[in-house]
């Protein structure tokens, strides 16, 4: 397969504007600046293209909701607040291709008529903020950001925003109050951001490889994008792979590889062979885990769905039979406590609970009936939340108490560990 | 006292923005930056007076986000080692141990020569090469105990 997100990487100074544009850069840029803006919208509709940040929402359709008036003010606001546990590739694409994330968001911007953009990177991307910073300075010298871009009259600019930790950031409202200087709690919707959102102005969030599938939906063609996979889920797709497995790392697959392709082919396989596949999470922590027999299900936003489970960011984390699917509950169900941004009641006070009870099955201190309590404080926290944090912590812990209930019975019983 | 450097600093980073508030998280990392890795009640009221927001709302803003370390010192060399899923199936919590072992303090704390901090992380992006920990700016990847032992050698 041709790759397009992860192409430039291992090349020699990729994050260089020179060498970005000797390998094809910016000619999306040149090509969209010469269509109108509602005809790129639709191509991106055409494409099939869903989101990359785990919500799998039509991107093109997205776009659509932003108001036409071109008197108003409006925003792109690139989501690289990746902090999903497993996620790791926005930060690759940043890290190695920066331009391709930089003339993604330039089209983008044109489609929707944002005349300034900001790219939300977590604070502890330091590398990857730096290298943003270059490369929309290299981008300035070149006449392809500020004033009447390429001839074209479109004018725009592009700054970086810096997050300082706190998870909440990736989801979008929150992300927006960050910008805007205040805590970053999540806001009510609606209004969604299309019509309010930074600064009350229309805007538009998209994840990092949203933006950076952009210039190849141009250059390609729609239909290119929407030939690859499957119909209702199609394009090229970064999985990052983490856990016990040989070759641990990025890799771009059409949407819909199956789990065992990616695991068994491209990742080598597993780590240790007389250690076999447990389970795996196929989207990040929120994503409920999949059991050895799921292995042949295709990676995709509707495949995983019908499994019970999701997408997510596309992070795969494979655990062997060394694995305790109790301290792996506890580890993420902390995770989502640590997080929680304190606005509403059943996240705030509910995740902190289940770390507590789950803390003390993991050590050998549980109690009889904690299994049920957990039930119990799962149900009060799913669906009661102000946003999917809640939902997140819950969904990770009810995959872990479906497969596995049986070792957290047996930690509570004997206070030890079966798996190891 | 901000210096007259990191006050110009703030000066660029508010031309980012619509209003002056939003420029909040920047200004409080380049003034924790220049006091060497903490932030001061005293810096943060003297943000505000820049920024025309009250102390108490400059507090607010930091207090949110867990890289603003207010009123609690840091070492010369900040070790954030990354405790999450992915970094623990690959050995992070012996790596943890053989750390506080080599540096003589526990998690949360500071050796008394000020040189180094360690702290534990929940995730830093870097799943693929795990187990990682940050060190100040910079990320160290696919961690063995040889390996911290060589880092932390060459950083005393």
């Amino acid at each position: 397969m041709e790759k397009v997100l992860l192409k430039n990487h291992g090349k020699a100074d990729s994050h260089k504007i020179a060498n970005y544009i000797a390998n094809g850069g910016y000619k999306a840029l040149a090509a969209a600046l010469k269509l109108r803006p509602d005809n790129i919208i639709q191509m991106v509709k055409d494409s099939g293209m869903r989101g990359r940040g785990g919500a799998g929402f039509s991107t093109g359709l997205k776009w659509s909701f932003i108001p036409k008036d071109p008197t108003l003010q409006k925003y792109l606001c690139c989501n690289a607040d990746e902090g999903e546990p497993g996620t790791f590739k926005d930060r690759g694409i940043m890290d190695h291709d920066p331009h391709l994330l930089v003339e993604g968001m330039m089209i983008s911007s044109y489609a929707i008529g944002a005349t300034v953009s900001y790219i939300y990177i977590r604070g502890e991307f330091v590398y990857g903020a730096r290298r943003l910073e270059e490369a929309i300075q290299e981008a300035y010298a070149k006449g392809y950001l500020g004033k009447n871009i390429m001839g074209s009259g479109f004018d725009h600019d592009m700054y970086v925003h810096r997050g300082y930790g706190a998870y909440i950031c990736g989801e979008e409202t929150a992300l927006l109050e960050s910008i805007e200087g205040y805590r970053a709690q999540p806001r009510k919707k609606p209004p969604f951001p299309a019509l309010a959102g930074l600064y009350g102005k229309p805007t538009v969030i998209n994840n990092v490889e949203t933006l950076a599938c952009i210039p190849a939906i141009i250059e390609k063609g729609p239909e290119w994008f929407s030939r690859m996979g499957p119909e209702k889920s199609p394009g090229p797709k970064i999985f990052g792979v983490s856990g016990h497995v040989k070759r641990p790392g990025l890799y771009e697959l059409p949407m819909g590889t199956t789990a065992r392709d990616l695991i068994y082919n491209h990742c080598g396989g597993m780590l240790r062979e007389d250690r076999p596949i447990k389970a795996f999470i196929p989207g990040g922590v929120s994503a409920p885990m999949l059991l050895p027999a799921d292995l042949d299900t295709p990676l995709d936003f509707d495949s995983l769905a019908a499994k019970g489970t999701m997408l997510g960011s596309g992070a795969v984390i494979v655990m062997d039979t060394s694995t305790c699917m109790v301290k792996t509950a506890y580890i993420i169900n902390r995770f989502f406590s640590h997080e929680s941004c304190g606005k509403c009641t059943p996240c705030r006070d509910g995740t902190p609970w289940l770390t507590k009870v789950l803390r003390r099955i993991e050590h050998g201190e549980g109690r009889a009936g904690d299994v049920d309590l957990l039930e119990s404080l799962c149900g009060n926290i799913f669906g009661r939340t102000f946003c999917p944090l809640g939902d997140g912590a819950v969904m990770a812990l009810r995959g872990a108490l479906k497969h596995f209930r049986n070792e957290f019975e047996y930690h509570i019983e004997h206070k030890r560990c079966m798996a190891s | 006292m901000l210096s007259a450097e990191a006050k110009k600093e703030i000066e660029t980073a508010l031309k980012k923005y619509h209003n002056k508030r939003s420029a909040v998280m920047e200004a409080l990392r380049i003034a924790q930056r220049e006091n060497g890795g903490h932030l001061t009640r005293q810096q943060m009221d003297e943000l505000a007076a820049i920024l025309e927001m009250r102390p108490v709302e400059v507090n607010a803003a930091a207090a949110f986000y867990t890289m603003y370390n207010i009123d609690k010192p840091v070492g010369k060399n900040h070790i954030q080692v990354c405790r999450n899923i992915s970094c623990s199936l690959m050995g992070a919590e012996h790596l943890i141990g053989h750390m506080e072992r080599t540096l003589g303090i526990k998690t949360g704390e500071t050796t008394q020569d000020k040189r180094f901090t360690l702290s534990t992380v929940e995730c830093l992006g870097s799943c693929g090469t795990a187990p990682m920990m940050q060190i100040n700016d910079d990320f160290y990847e696919n961690l063995t105990e040889a390996k911290i032992d060589e880092l932390l050698k060459n950083l005393k």
